[in-house]
């Protein structure tokens, strides 16, 4: 992890996060998200030895409640955003060639 | 004029009926009307359920009859919850979010919808998918970010309380530059149930008011644990206005010598000397307290909140909700069109941001590590208040800046919440109070007072807060006409 951190390559990020770039946005994002990682690299100086990672500022861990069954949404209300929907489905892109 | 009361004020009116729900839901209507086509703080707003919600108000309730302005990023059934994105902008929330359920449960109604940056990622408001939201201490200026809409119309009488968020000073930051109070509480103090997530480990729902009284008022009824959010907690919630009015005697307050800054404007460093100072004259003693990892936030930060940022917005697929590009072969082009026209640039850059620092070869170094850096800017404070009740600093380093000033520098944009960010990493509450005025461009900027305090310390930091804000006059000041 350099300053100029060359291995950033916004264009396969951007695909990994499942966002299109235009060539205009490649090339500004990719210089303006480095120059945020030069900034960042700073971190780097910082002694941790020995310190544990924070996750979550307050001590609790795992929160159970009991497995009741409640009223929830109807269809209707749960597909009532949905941009395409068909018999009490949403539609979905075709997945399998 | 009804609108400039505090909430308080207009609760006495209203139980003593001298004005009735409908009327005031009326007359604010009447000054949106007027007022917001310069501020353009609203990004909607339903009078016909208002209204009707202040037929049956029982004013005898804790907020009676109170028309509270919500953040577009908190969920009312059946209004826009549009997060200030394209992305949203035909969506209607399907359920109610717990503090809104709160709040009706204590007579409020939620009333109008406040304009912020796309999914609150963003200092001055700018990154909204809808409008340019203006200071109303002086219109060519930014209003703050993200929750500038909430501080705006707060500021311009165009509500008596908003509601905000805070993920890295988005409620304290707005606050602070149009001169209202802002509170950020202790994470877990106020369920986050319909709030959507930008950064889970970060993000608090608070309160914008006229007052600290009114904060007070207000945190009373939002704070407590919730089921439906399994990192709110359990602990007592007191009557915060119980602690309001008491002398300041024996009370130690730490000014970290970190926060004053080189860069920083003189004029926002001199109102924070002074009222330091002011301090001392109220009882209170005044120390320096040191904490040396803040210079670290600004990164640690960028680093943990993109990371979850990336993590919550998947959600945004374009199957269950919002946008759909049209056209698209397969399921991977349907992902990356989809995405590509409903997320605004700063959306993409944080979100690109976010997955390149949990790729596989970098989460050790960028996340993992910023999560250690975390806990030592988290020690700072548990240090700090081992000697302090609270810490007292500025919420900005510089008064509003223009419109356009900072919109094609991310960095520079995001060291605007240098004074903010380490209170949510260290998960404490806090809370900016005005102070002050710079002068620029023969404008009067409000400057805001951060302080901050230990987790679930609220009522001594509402204490502290309220005794500045009762002894000074800066939070009578109006930036319009009645």
């Amino acid at each position: 992890m350099s300053s100029s951190d060359s291995k950033f390559d916004v264009r396969h990020i951007a695909h990994l996060a499942r966002i299109e770039l235009t060539d205009a946005e490649t090339a500004k994002f990719q210089s303006q998200i480095s120059e945020v990682l030069a900034h960042v690299a700073q971190l780097q100086s910082v002694d941790v030895t020995g310190v544990e990672p924070t996750a979550h500022t307050y001590p609790i861990f795992n929160v159970f409640r009991d497995d009741n069954p409640r009223d929830w949404f109807t269809p209707e209300k749960a597909l009532g955003n949905a941009p395409h929907q068909a018999n009490q489905l949403f539609v979905v892109p075709k997945v399998l060639e | 004029m009804i609108t400039s009361l505090s909430v308080a004020e207009l609760q006495k009116r209203l139980r003593s009926r001298e004005v009735s729900p409908v009327e005031v839901i009326k007359s604010l209507a009447e000054r949106i009307e007027t007022v917001d086509p310069q501020i353009q703080g609203y990004l909607s707003w339903s009078l016909d359920q208002a209204l009707a919600e202040a037929e049956k108000a029982d004013v005898s309730l804790p907020l009676g009859g109170v028309p509270i302005a919500i953040k577009d990023v908190i969920s009312v059934e059946g209004q826009p919850n549009t997060c200030g994105s394209k992305f949203l902008k035909n969506y209607r929330a399907p359920y109610s979010a717990t503090v809104i359920h709160k709040l009706r449960a204590a007579g409020a109604i939620p009333f109008g919808r406040c304009n912020m940056d796309e999914f609150a990622m963003g200092s001055s408001t700018e990154n909204s998918a809808y409008q340019i939201t203006r200071n109303p201490w002086d219109t060519t200026r930014i209003p703050g970010g993200s929750s500038g809409g909430s501080a705006a119309v707060v500021a311009a009488d165009e509500a008596f309380a908003a509601l905000g968020s805070d993920t890295g000073g988005s409620i304290r930051q707005p606050a602070a530059l149009c001169g209202c109070v802002g509170l950020k509480p202790t994470y877990g103090r106020v369920s986050r149930f319909g709030l959507t997530a930008f950064a889970s480990s970060l993000d608090q729902i608070g309160p914008f008011s006229k007052t600290v009284e009114d904060s007070a008022l207000l945190l009373n009824v939002l704070s407590g644990l919730d089921p439906l959010d399994s990192t709110s907690l359990d602990e007592k919630v007191p009557d915060h206005t119980a602690f309001l009015g008491h002398d300041l005697k024996g009370v130690r307050l730490g000014l970290p010598k970190e926060y004053f800054v080189d860069g920083m404007n003189p004029q926002v460093e001199k109102a924070v000397r002074d009222a330091a100072a002011h301090y001392e004259t109220l009882g209170a003693e005044v120390v320096e307290v040191s904490l040396p990892n803040t210079r670290h936030a600004v990164g640690v930060y960028y680093i943990i909140s993109t990371a979850e940022a990336s993590a919550n917005l998947a959600r945004f697929d374009g199957i269950r909700y919002g946008h759909r590009a049209k056209g698209t072969a397969g399921l991977i082009e349907h992902y990356l069109k989809t995405r590509a026209e409903g997320f605004g640039p700063e959306v993409k850059r944080r979100i690109i941001l976010g997955t390149y620092v949990l790729s596989s070869g970098y989460h050790d170094a960028y996340y993992v590590r910023a999560q250690k850096v975390r806990t030592l800017i988290r020690r700072d404070f548990t240090d700090a208040f081992e000697n302090v009740a609270a810490i007292i600093c500025p919420t900005s380093p510089t008064p509003a800046f223009k419109i356009g000033e900072r919109v094609d520098d991310p960095l520079s944009m995001y060291l605007a919440d240098i004074f903010t960010i380490a209170a949510n990493l260290a998960g404490i509450p806090g809370i900016s109070i005005p102070c002050g005025f710079a002068e620029e461009d023969g404008k009067k900027l409000p400057i805001g007072l951060q302080l901050l305090g230990r987790s679930f310390d609220e009522p001594n930091l509402l204490k502290i807060a309220h005794a500045y804000e009762q002894s000074t006059e800066w939070h009578k000041a109006k930036p319009l006409e009645a």
